[in-house]
């Protein structure tokens, strides 16, 4: 008899790992820029593996080379039934919007863009928020009363970042002027470190001594020139402080990172939502780094006033404007 | 004076990031002139870039040291470059199929590697400043830095890196060796008239082979600048089109050095007025989309193309390939 018990346990045991195993499946896409671009996608991919770290439960991810494989990527996820399926970045939400359609019964996700589907979750983030933040540090550090920013792919999203900043800066002193550069238009914007670091200098030039960027893979470049002419940059997405520690002033983090590791875990959990996710300041979804790399060059006074603006934002006697709202900047 | 000053300090230093975005292009349009002039149509300038980049990166990261960077750059430009040569020259294939084929090698096998050794998306390493070309200040040479002039020299002149000179330098001396050495002459012959050189008992394929490894070397410094000078590291992708460019430059510049110069730095200098005015209110006009002046370098370059140079005759024998019995 108790034999039997062991070998159905066993039995029992041998069916129920497989099965356990197979009910989460997830699968990430990441954008143009890379996984490893020390930036937006990066913070996906250290989201990703802090999951597989934590539960044991491995993921499939894919980097795009071009446009036509989002979709084609999207689709071999699904057939393979991966669930949930986490894209990253606004350009894949109409490639989402199909292959969710296809698939109802399957879990998507998709960060910086709402798709309106019932079995999608859609997580942005209130970006403009923390580049206000970085924005009121910016002008306390900069001795010009100028600084600048340069942007990735010149679409609504970055302007959101840019719109943000300018109203830091201008809240710490009205008369600084920011210099504002697109890197392009097409999907190779977030992958040019040469022409961002081309368009940090010709701010350097004109009198810029911070510059902000949100470029993706081109940001570095933007870093690598602003740490080259003895300026500040500021990073974004991920903590890019260490990357030129001293000559970095700090970086606008968005948590991408929490947003994937959530994403997986709820699905793992039985807790899966669909619908927008909004996530701000009071959400710990964006903020500005602090640390060894960065910590002399914050002064006590900009610490109090950056802590000060992150308490008004949150308790909302600071409201930052949301260029993606009505798509002016009224700053 | 407040005027000139003002014109200056407006325009000085659209001019020297202009000096810095033709460097590349520079190099590599001098590449191609060699090739193309011994008859060797060279589309793989862009993909002997990129691998040039690749390996400018690699080695700089990994030998401590910019030069270790060229050199690897240039070895491995050069041997693309022998590449295209064997199938060309050797075995007479077809020079453009050979040219892409280098392309796609090298746009493929540069993030694969970079991939495999470093994991960072094909990435190298970033880079020291101790491991790149930096800018080399000339100093003020006795001329007040606030004036016009000091401020041109300090802009312009001053504060490029050796390889930019490199750069200049390669001008003067591929006409020198092109237009005023025997060598030079029977190379050219063998792009022009390649059976009359071969009558005259000098061999063909040795001296387009020659003019093909020059063509290496120099797009390995090419790749070097992009990678080691300009940047910190090598990306993805980051040539960006510019050995096509260089092509048209060539085209352009009707194959001659001088003109290259003129070609390239225009070209460069396009890119830096794009830049500088993206985002600037132009008097009476406003703020002008973004979009207008990222085109402004191709639409000229098609305007200038169409019209305005005359006639663009390239060497009669380039892209053909030479056999004795015809």
């Amino acid at each position: 008899m108790r034999k039997t018990t062991f070998g159905l346990a066993a039995i029992a045991a041998v069916i129920a790992a497989p099965a356990l195993a197979a009910d989460i499946q997830p699968a990430i896409l990441y954008d143009l820029g890379g996984k490893f671009d020390k930036s937006f996608n990066e913070a996906a991919y250290v989201g990703a593996e802090k999951f597989k770290k934590e539960t044991g439960v491995d993921y499939r991810d894919f980097e795009i080379q071009n446009d036509a494989q989002r979709e084609q990527a999207l689709r071999n996820f699904a057939r393979r039934g991966a669930s949930p399926i986490v894209a990253i970045g606004f350009t894949q939400a109409s490639s989402v919007e199909k292959v969710a359609k296809e698939f109802p019964d399957l879990k998507f996700a998709i960060v910086d863009m709402v798709v309106d589907l019932p079995n999608v979750r859609s997580i942005v983030f209130k970006e403009q928020e923390g580049s206000y933040l970085v924005g009121v540090l910016a002008a306390m550090a900069s001795k010009t009363h100028k600084v600048g920013f340069v942007g990735g792919m010149d679409i609504p999203l970055i302007r959101k970042f840019a719109c943000g900043y300018v109203g830091g800066v201008k809240s710490v002193d009205a008369k600084a002027e920011v210099f504002q550069n697109m890197t392009g238009t097409t999907g190779a914007a977030w992958n040019d470190p040469v022409k961002g670091g081309e368009l940090a200098k010709s701010q350097i030039d004109r009198g810029a001594d911070v510059v902000y960027h949100a470029a993706g893979g081109t940001g570095l470049g933007v870093l690598q020139a602003a740490a080259d002419a003895g300026k500040l940059g500021i990073g974004v997405d991920s903590n890019q402080n260490h990357l030129h520690p001293g000559k970095v002033l700090t970086s606008m983090t968005k948590r991408v990172d929490t947003a994937i590791y959530d994403a997986f875990k709820d699905a793992k959990d039985g807790k899966w939502s669909t619908g927008v996710r909004v996530l701000g300041l009071k959400e710990a979804g964006v903020g500005w780094a602090l640390d060894a790399h960065n910590k002399a060059l914050i002064t006590a006074e900009m610490k109090a006033a950056v802590d000060k603006a992150e308490k008004g934002i949150i308790d909302g006697s600071i409201k930052v404007h949301d260029y993606m709202a009505d798509k002016t900047c009224p700053y | 004076m407040s005027d000139l000053a003002s014109i200056v300090d407006l325009v000085a230093p659209v001019a020297g990031s202009g000096i810095r975005l033709s460097v590349p292009l520079l190099f590599a349009c001098l590449a191609g002139l060699w090739s193309e002039r011994s008859g060797v149509v060279d589309i793989g300038l862009e993909g002997k870039m990129l691998a040039a980049a690749f390996a400018a990166g690699a080695g700089a990261a990994a030998f401590h040291s910019p030069w270790a960077g060229l050199l690897a750059g240039i070895v491995v430009s050069v041997a693309l470059a022998l590449v295209h040569g064997f199938a060309a020259i050797t075995q007479r294939g077809n020079q453009i199929v050979s040219g892409v084929a280098v392309n796609f090698l090298a746009a493929g096998l540069t993030v694969l590697l970079g991939q495999v050794w470093y994991g960072q998306g094909g990435r190298t390493p970033q880079l020291a400043n101790s491991e790149r070309f930096l800018g080399v200040d000339l100093g003020t040479l006795g001329i007040d830095p606030s004036s016009a002039l000091g401020q041109i020299w300090s802009d312009v002149v001053s504060g490029h890196n050796v390889l930019t000179w490199c750069a200049f330098l390669a001008v003067p001396i591929t006409w020198a060796v092109l237009w005023r050495t025997r060598f030079g002459l029977r190379l050219r012959a063998v792009g022009d008239n390649p059976q009359a050189v071969d009558t005259a008992g000098v061999s063909v394929a040795g001296l387009r082979y020659r003019a093909v490894i020059v063509c290496g070397v120099l797009a390995g410094f090419a790749g070097t600048y992009l990678a080691v000078a300009q940047s910190a590291g090598f990306v993805r992708d980051m040539t960006a089109g510019k050995g096509f460019i260089a092509l048209a430059a060539l085209v352009f510049a009707k194959w001659k050095p001088l003109n290259a110069l003129g070609a390239c730095l225009l070209f460069g200098m396009l890119d830096a007025v794009a830049i500088r005015l993206q985002g600037t209110p132009l008097p009476g006009i406003g703020t002008v989309p973004v979009q207008v002046f990222q085109a402004l370098p191709y639409a000229l370059t098609v305007v200038l193309l169409a019209g305005f140079i005359g006639r663009s005759i390239p060497p009669k024998a380039s892209g053909i390939p030479y056999t004795k019995d015809r």
